[in-house]
């Protein structure tokens, strides 16, 4: 394919050089990578179409009816189409709060996988290019916090915002806290990564040239140490991303994350255990709980196959 | 001849691979007789290791033997299960590998790696393994064996290291040693010592040794019977005497140029041009034809085997040539 | 081996002291000691002697050395929550922590090695496949959803085993323990698989990868030329060698499971720290934060310091200094 693309002497599309790439060709060998970007893809689309899909919008309490709550699913005998994977004690439609809640834990994922990206590359360059007490400092933050799980950091910076928000707001403010829990809790691998390439590049000749010439820090660190940091990165986002829902369901579920207000997937299971003893856990517990799994367990896939795909020595 | 100890008839190995069946070695014939040196030559990927590996039952998944026969001392052991092939390795055929750094298992003492050796190959106690660690280390050359032995491998240098795998190998006796590259990875002025002792102590307990290596000036100096391998074959073999000075496939006669005669008039070293072709895209006819000075079409067409050419034998059309005509 | 030693302990003493800083922060800064101590009617004047006869106007560094000489002897304050002395609250949660904790450990690595030694020598029998499949599962599923569903299962649809609590516990001292009573072992074992699911895949995952990389190394090549039995060259030289890494790695996954602990605690209801920190980050009570973030470091220092010992004890490159101090530091 490749020789043919040159042969008609013209400079193939993006699209066409995606199609000819290893990374592609890795990508098409593996079916279950191909099943896992394809239920990713199905669940990402349907969260982000939410308000389009989802039959019901569980966020307006004026359309429920409690009337409906704790209906089964629809393939049960006294189940109810309109609501095709039952209703929970609310009245509100599970499959809509699956949608919406997915909505949120992605949102929350990404946006503190972002967050952590910035922050860390940032850091890590700063590291890397100043060297002495700066690099110290701040590789020796990230040591500490390395020792700690991910989970424990997260639980401790929510709590630390929680004592210094005003209680009444908590309601409102606890997006925006999660997500800031959740990326000083992973941005440490994003900075050793690019510290490393840092280091790297910055012995090599042409860049010292380009120092000595008055090229800005700046300018050099765009030009020559990201790219080579690109490909980790991407794969401690990807890993990340799954490990960051994983963590904001941990926090929903443990009554520290969104509230019910606002219920992310951990936060409707957190509702459902609530149902464990009565026979609803079947769909109240079990649908964002598949979900949720599902969610993790594709990204995570996808994860395992770019770290292999980019890495062919660890093959 | 008297009976040889290790016989080698049309060995052919092969490795699967997603594109296809590679054969890496295609009827490999030779024979070692008791206490004879046979080298085996070539350049990295003829072969040469594969054989060895073959030979001791270690190749590596997924290559395998897939024809031919192997004979030990009269009896079959290329299709012999694998506790009978193990008692077998290290007992009656030893083997020493190419790098002495990474040979050594680097959490057990030299002694405790010599000892469990020598208990699973001649049954003696612990206070007996030692006593015979002691003796091998000394006759290795290793200095204040006493001191030594219970040291770890990072302690020893690359030399030294050499010596304490040849103790290995040599620690039940065995009647052949498969020596895989035994100086390649060590400094220059080791190498010679290291093949001085290998070729001493063979000979006093009367080992027979296939030596696999890439240089041809430690087959001269070392081998009685020398093995040409190109391209998963073996295209000359015969005395070193005769292979050295009168090679009669052209290819053993470029390997002979490249060794640098110390003295010699030659203005510069004579080179092969090309590179050996990789396995899985051998040419038809003679492998070694794109790359031969002499070749003609018969060369192109029909792949020679190995036949009697002057007091060696060959794998070459010039000398069925010269035989008809 | 003592510079080794001390090296480790000065590293150990200042990770201590960097989360002792954050915790001494949190505590003086982020929850004001004095608010939570006095009612909403007490006059500005009375606070403010307050705050004098408790230090909280001397030097800050001098407030820092009080408050890491008072946590030396596990006095933390008073809890808003329960207002009650922090130490005394820890001091009856730890030991249903402790407990689950090691009982999740030693599963963890009970199942996780062997599987990861079969998993590693048998690279693609059928049994290997299906143990590495499902550890990708065990890998992505959160904890709280692995012990939901097996309350589900063990509890509700078959009703085999307590779904919450910790049972009948007997006092050992100051000590209470579950080990001793049917009811308090029965209760143990949900909580104890769930803890232990997470770590036990990673380790298992962990020990395969390195048994594949060392079984590629010459030294088990010429361990078999040698011709020692199989069972000596898998068990006696690559597991041996596999095992190096793995310590220090799970040695940190092991401290690991007292702060996962926490998720655990929550969905069975174990009466311990972990159940009592949620409460804590709930209510903003400061004091019982700083004191488990404390304690938590210390378990945590303290089990690095173990790893690096038994690392030291294992590996002979380390042991023996070889000449010419190629070590500089």
């Amino acid at each position: 394919m490749a020789s043919e693309a040159a042969g008609q002497g013209r400079r193939p599309g993006v699209l066409r050089r995606l199609a000819d790439s290893d990374l592609f060709w890795s990508f098409r060998r593996s079916p279950v990578t191909v099943a896992a970007a394809a239920v990713t893809l199905l669940l990402v689309l349907g969260a982000v179409l939410a308000p389009v899909v989802a039959p019901h919008n569980p966020y307006d309490l004026a359309s429920l009816n409690l009337l409906d709550a704790r209906n089964p699913p629809a393939w049960d005998e006294s189940g109810d189409w309109s609501f095709p994977l039952g209703t929970d004690d609310q009245g509100r439609d599970v499959l809509s709060s699956i949608l919406y809640g997915m909505r949120l834990s992605l949102f929350v994922g990404g946006a503190s996988v972002l967050l952590a990206l910035a922050l860390g590359v940032g850091l890590g360059l700063l590291a890397g290019y100043a060297g002495g007490w700066v690099d110290m400092l701040i590789m020796r933050i990230a040591d500490v916090q390395l020792s700690f799980p991910a989970i424990l950091v997260a639980l401790l910076v929510d709590g630390v915002a929680r004592s210094l928000l005003p209680h009444e707001r908590q309601g409102d403010t606890a997006l925006y806290v999660v997500t800031l829990a959740i990326a000083s809790s992973i941005w440490v691998q994003f900075a050793r990564t690019v510290r490393g390439s840092t280091l790297v590049e910055r012995s090599k000749e042409y860049v010292q040239a380009a120092r000595i010439i008055g090229v800005h820090p700046v300018a050099i660190a765009w030009r020559h140490v990201l790219p080579n940091a690109l490909g980790p990165v991407l794969v401690i986002a990807t890993i990340n991303l799954a490990l960051a829902i994983l963590t904001e369901a941990s926090l929903s579920f443990l009554g520290l994350g969104l509230p019910a207000t606002q219920p992310s997937l951990g936060t409707l299971i957190r509702i459902g255990d609530g149902f464990i003893f009565s026979g609803e856990w079947r769909w109240i517990l079990l649908y964002p709980a598949i979900a949720l799994a599902g969610l993790t367990l594709a990204i995570n896939l996808l994860g395992d196959w770019l770290r292999d795909a980019l890495n062919p020595k660890l093959r | 001849m008297s009976q040889p100890l290790l016989e080698v008839e049309h060995l052919r190995v092969e490795i699967p691979t997603r594109r296809g069946v590679l054969t890496a070695l295609d009827d490999v014939s030779f024979a070692i007789a008791p206490g004879e040196v046979l080298g085996v030559v070539g350049e990295s990927g003829a072969g040469k290791s594969l054989t060895g590996a073959a030979v001791i039952g270690l190749l590596e998944p997924p290559a395998r033997v897939a024809g031919g026969r192997i004979g030990f001392a009269g009896r079959r052991i290329d299709d012999l299960a694998d506790p009978a092939m193990r008692r077998l390795r290290g007992k009656e055929i030893g083997a020493i590998f190419q790098d002495p750094l990474t040979s050594l298992d680097p959490l057990y003492t030299i002694g405790s790696q010599l000892a469990e050796t020598i208990r699973v190959h001649l049954g003696l106690g612990r206070a007996g393994a030692r006593r015979r660690a002691l003796e091998l280390l000394n006759e290795v050359g290793i200095p204040a064996p006493e001191r030594r032995i219970d040291q770890y491998p990072h302690q020893f240098s690359g030399g030294m290291r050499q010596r304490v795998v040849i103790a290995l190998a040599l620690a039940a006796n065995p009647r052949l040693v498969i020596a895989d590259e035994p100086t390649t990875a060590l400094d220059v002025s080791i190498q010679a010592q290291i093949i001085a002792l290998l070729r001493r102590l063979t000979r006093e307990h009367g080992t027979a040794v296939m030596l696999v290596t890439h240089d041809m000036g430690v087959i001269a100096e070392t081998a009685d019977r020398v093995a040409v391998m190109y391209a998963g074959r073996i295209v000359e073999i015969g005395a070193v005497r005769d292979v050295v000075l009168r090679p009669q496939h052209p290819y053993t006669a470029g390997l002979m140029g490249a060794i640098p005669v110390l003295g010699a008039r030659r203005e510069r070293l004579l080179q092969i041009d090309g590179a050996m072709p990789r396995l899985g895209a051998i040419p038809g006819g003679c492998a070694f034809h794109p790359r031969c000075a002499h070749a003609f079409d018969r060369c192109r067409s029909e792949r020679p085997e190995l036949l009697p050419a002057g007091p060696s034998a060959a794998a070459c059309w010039l000398h069925a040539e010269a035989d008809h005509g | 081996m003592i510079a080794f030693i001390l090296r480790r302990l000065v590293q150990s003493v200042a990770v201590m002291l960097t989360v002792g800083c954050i915790a001494f922060l949190l505590f003086r800064y982020v929850g004001d000691p004095v608010n939570n101590m006095v009612g909403q009617d007490t006059s500005l004047a009375d606070r403010a002697l307050l705050r004098q006869q408790l230090g909280l106007t001397d030097p800050a560094a001098l407030q820092f050395a009080r408050f890491l000489g008072r946590a030396a002897k596990g006095d933390f304050g008073v809890s808003y929550q329960y207002a009650r002395p922090v130490g005394e609250i820890i001091a009856e949660r730890l030991p249903a922590t402790l407990e689950l904790s090691i009982v999740a450990a030693l599963l963890a690595l009970a199942v996780g090695v062997p599987m990861g030694v079969y998993t590693g020598l048998h690279r693609t029998g059928l049994l290997s496949r299906l143990v590495m499949a499902f550890s990708l599962i065990g890998v992505s599923l959160p904890t709280f959803l692995i012990g939901i569903l097996l309350i589900v299962v063990f509890s509700v649809e078959l009703g085999w085993l307590p779904s919450f609590g910790r049972g009948a516990v007997v006092a050992l001292g100051w000590w209470t323990t579950g080990l001793l009573t049917a009811s308090g072992l029965k209760s143990l074992i949900l909580p104890a698989i769930t803890l232990a699911l997470f770590q036990m895949t990673l380790i298992m995952r962990l020990v395969r990868a390195e048994m594949l990389e060392v079984l590629r190394t010459d030294y088990i090549k010429f361990a078999r030329a040698r011709g020692l039995p199989n069972r000596l060259v898998n068990f006696g030289h690559a597991l041996k060698n596999a095992l190096v890494p793995v310590i220090t790695i799970t040695g940190l996954q092991l401290g690991a499971i007292i702060a996962f602990a926490i998720i655990t605690e929550t969905v069975f209801q174990w009466p311990g720290m972990g159940f009592l920190i949620v409460q804590a980050i709930g209510f903003a009570d400061i004091p019982v934060m700083a004191a488990y973030l404390m304690l938590v470091a210390f378990f945590f220092v303290a089990i690095n310091l173990i790893v690096d010992l038994l690392y030291y004890a294992v590996d002979p490159r380390l042991r023996i200094e070889r000449g010419g101090g190629a070590y500089g530091l």
